[in-house]
């Protein structure tokens, strides 16, 4: 067990929360987090289908790595990755039709995500599978984190909910309180995501690049 | 003046490195600067010796807005009479207006100058005069019922996000007041569109009168208004935007002074006749659109923004056409933003390094040229 979660594995399952996240570090995954963070709900489905995504990903292309033509590498990642999409895609339309309409393309976008293929490229061709299992839940969850705090921000603020669920008491709206639309819009989450990094850096200062 | 003088004297051990508030030290020095005028000088380098200071140049700004903003207080009580049906005295318009306008200049001075100050004590940097003038053209800009907290937050919003974050004053890409605006146009759009915001009617017996901002009603062909209504500006508009007359004192004064740029104010009358020249036909319907809404009040206070706006001379009535031509296409071809203005001056303010750049290219690729000929 000890071997399982070594300093290394752990590292790759817990660096990408912090140290190496991909939207804040890494600066990917940007589009989805623009697009589907309007709401808390779908944000959440879509950190989790990425996770699922990603994590199965890394595993059968970790497998596959030694037995795959380097010249064909991106076309096998593609096949692999759109599999994986298409039955995320299919159990969200089975079991959540709601929020699989909201996410509209964006599920079927994740095949694009470069969160997934820059973690195969990156990791999957060259790791086990264990570690490479490790490092797509990481990256997944890494990514799903900053998608729900975007969006509990914007559905706080810009629509008074949580979860759809009213959150401010009708008094607040009585006494002159407002939701704010610009959060509804697409720049509000470009700008929380650069607070976010701001934040990030401020707090790791061996982040912050010389310049 | 002289007790002022030696009691910050005596207090000044206090904020210095060592004392009580040592942390504080930038509070000490801004209000220094701001009362007097600093003894620190610059000794290394070459420099124009001139009077004018960071300092001088945002206060000729402010009274240069003062009698727009004076004619806005006494339009507020104006327009809310004629709302009511009421005769009132014009003390009694001016008064009514004091008490809309006063808490709205109070509370972005208060929010604006608070996050400067924080974020001078955080950045060890100091603390300068830029806020001086945005404070009071944030308000100058709002609707007249903009609710308080509104105006905090936009405030807040235009500070941090277009200003602070980019290293303060000086170094901000977008005019904050306009930033501040924006924020308040998206984020809270029931409350600066439509006809029930622009007068203020607080007594709540004014319900079934509605006064669409003229810009909003030429959308549907008729604005109502007359050149000369929009000249004298008693009519419903944000509170500082409204009096060509006033609006033009102030751009006097800049001018006089030489604070703002009379090559960008004129390409942006310029650009925007010709562009309502074109949209409309003919010259009377032209001018009217140079004087309705915020387009000389932008002009004159906005575009000349010298942080924002180009710096070149060439790149200036580049700017300033480009604004002018935004405005009126914005306006007239886009009924989802009947105030083209702000959107002009922020897109234009994204490009003027862009401008800039271009212009100094070619300058300097032009003597090339002529250098190579030469030899």
């Amino acid at each position: 067990m000890s071997a399982l979660f070594s300093d290394k594995n752990r590292q790759a399952l817990l660096g990408p929360l912090s140290a190496n996240n991909p939207v804040l570090v890494q600066i990917l995954g940007i589009c989805s987090a623009l697009a589907v963070t309007s709401q808390l709900k779908p944000a959440f489905v879509m950190g989790l289908s990425v996770t699922v995504v990603c994590a199965f990903a890394n595993v059968i292309l970790s497998l596959l790595r030694n037995t795959i033509p380097n010249r064909i590498r991106i076309i096998v990642q593609l096949v692999v990755v759109a599999a994986l999409v298409i039955i995320v895609d299919q159990v969200l339309k089975a079991f959540v039709y709601d929020v699989s309409k909201q996410l509209s393309v964006y599920v079927g976008l994740i095949i694009t995500n470069c969160i997934i293929m820059g973690r195969i490229e990156a990791f999957a061709l060259a790791n086990k599978p264990w570690p490479s299992l490790l490092d797509g839940i990481g990256n997944g969850l890494g990514y799903g984190m900053i998608l729900v705090i975007v969006a509990f921000v914007r559905e706080l603020l810009g629509a008074g909910t949580l979860f759809g669920f009213k959150v401010f008491p009708q008094a607040f709206y009585d006494w002159g309180y407002m939701n704010n639309g610009l959060m509804l819009m697409a720049p509000m989450p470009l700008i929380l995501i650069g607070l976010i990094v701001w934040y990030h850096r401020a707090k790791n200062p061996d982040m912050i690049e010389n310049n | 003046m002289k007790c002022l003088r030696e009691f910050l004297d005596k207090q000044k051990p206090h904020f210095c490195e060592g004392g009580k508030f040592a942390k504080l030290h930038s509070v000490l020095t801004g209000f220094e600067s701001f009362l007097f005028v600093p003894n620190t000088v610059t000794s290394k380098g070459a420099h124009i010796r001139d009077a004018v200071d960071l300092k001088r140049t945002m206060i000729t700004v402010v009274v240069a807005l003062l009698p727009a903003l004076l004619f806005g207080i006494y339009n507020v009580g104006y327009q809310h009479y004629l709302a009511l049906g009421q005769d009132a005295s014009f003390w009694c318009m001016v008064g009514f207006g004091l008490l809309k306008v006063l808490p709205m200049i109070i509370v972005s001075y208060i929010v604006g100058l608070g996050i400067e100050f924080t974020v001078a004590q955080i950045k060890g940097h100091e603390i300068n005069e830029g806020f001086l003038v945005s404070g009071i053209l944030i308000p100058m800009v709002m609707p007249v019922e903009a609710p308080l907290w509104m105006v905090a937050v936009s405030t807040a919003f235009a500070v941090i996000i277009g200003k602070e974050i980019f290293g303060g004053t000086g170094m901000n890409i977008w005019n904050p007041a306009l930033v501040a605006r924006a924020f308040f146009f998206f984020a809270y759009p029931s409350m600066i569109t439509g006809d029930k915001v622009w007068v203020a009617n607080s007594c709540g017996a004014t319900d079934a009168i509605s006064a669409a901002t003229p810009l909003a009603n030429q959308v549907s062909g008729d604005c109502g208004v007359t050149l000369c209504d929009s000249i004298i500006g008693l009519i419903p508009g944000a509170i500082g935007e409204t009096s060509v007359v006033a609006i033009l004192i102030g751009a006097v004064i800049l001018l006089a002074t030489g604070v703002a740029s009379w090559r960008t104010m004129l390409s942006v009358f310029v650009g925007g006749f010709v562009m309502s020249l074109v949209i409309m036909g003919n010259v009377d319907d032209a001018l009217l659109q140079l004087c309705l809404g915020g387009f000389a009040f932008g002009a004159v206070f906005m575009a000349t923004d010298p942080v924002t706006s180009a710096q070149t001379n060439v790149g200036k009535y580049v700017y300033g056409l480009l604004v002018g031509v935004m405005a009126i296409l914005i306006r007239l071809k886009n009924p989802g933003y009947p105030e083209g203005m702000m959107m002009a001056i922020l897109l234009m303010n994204s490009f003027a390094p862009l401008i800039d750049w271009v212009v100094v290219q070619a300058n300097i690729n032009r003597r090339m040229k002529r250098a190579k000929v030469n030899a």
